[in-house]
């Protein structure tokens, strides 16, 4: 059950990734990773963190991917060029070697470190939620605040780079 | 029967590769932000295997932490981008080269 669970999510998270690299409009590459980022938060209720995964559902899907959208709509950004002269294929073949290398590499490190290693059952102390939040507002509090401060400079950044008026208004002005 | 935790590794590697691809590939400063997501979201996936093979809710802090500076991180990269666009017309990188000389 647990294995079909992993094999549907993985390969919806798979195949969607894929299209997200390689669909040529920005709309459907955004919406093709929602359906990545929660099928990754369906592996992470299996791995036993249900607060990440309803964070991810929240968070990233509810608000980073919204804010993509609205942006893409926002600037109306056309599908990338096609042909020869849209992308070199010696940055293509380059960047397809390297990642290959990259994803062999690491899964070999991977397997001989956890090739056969076995997990222990899933306990109650392990996924209850009070736990996580007695960790996050006890040991992490501080970490936990300045993120909180770290979201209002950001916040405060974006609206100031973003507004109307910016740099070439000022040039104008000059 | 239980899932081995190594699948899970090496589901992640894959998904890192593949936004690796994306992030070398792409030249919409938007996709290439989207792949840096799906990057992201490969390291989260290994930070919650590790953290369930260890029994060690620690991983599970460093993802939310990793969530929260992604959210950050989108704010202010889709806000330098509207700002480019507004300037240049274009957010297509190979066209953005400002700063490259």
């Amino acid at each position: 059950m647990e294995l079909l669970a992993f094999v549907v999510f993985g390969l919806a998270a798979l195949v969607s990734a894929i299209v997200v690299v390689a669909h040529r409009s920005p709309i459907h590459s955004t919406l093709s990773l929602v359906v990545t980022l929660v099928s990754t938060a369906a592996l992470f209720l299996m791995l036993g963190s249900p607060f990440l995964a309803a964070l991810q559902v929240l968070l990233y899907t509810g608000a980073i991917l919204v804010l993509f959208l609205f942006v893409i709509m926002l600037l109306n950004v056309q599908r990338e060029r096609t042909g020869a002269a849209a992308r070199s294929p010696f940055q293509t073949w380059s960047a397809l070697i390297a990642a290959f290398v990259l994803a062999g590499a690491v899964c070999r490190l991977l397997w001989d470190a956890h090739g056969e290693a076995v997990l222990a059952p899933l306990t109650e102390d392990f996924v209850a939620l009070r736990n996580t939040a007695s960790l996050l507002f006890r040991d992490y509090l501080l970490p936990f605040e300045m993120v909180g401060l770290l979201l209002l400079v950001a916040v405060v950044v974006a609206s100031w780079v973003a507004r109307r008026g910016g740099a070439d208004s000022e040039e104008e002005s000059r | 029967m239980s899932v081995p935790i190594s699948w899970y590794l090496l589901l992640a590697a894959a998904l890192f590769a593949i936004g690796a691809i994306g992030a070398l590939t792409r030249r919409n400063g938007i996709a290439i932000f989207l792949s840096i997501e799906l990057m992201l979201n490969a390291a989260n996936l290994t930070l919650a295997a590790y953290s369930r093979l260890l029994g060690d809710r620690a991983g599970q802090m460093v993802v939310f932490f990793v969530l929260a500076v992604a959210a950050a991180e989108a704010a202010v990269g889709l806000a330098l981008f509207i700002g480019i666009f507004r300037l240049r017309r274009t957010i297509d990188v190979n066209r953005i080269n400002l700063l490259r000389w």
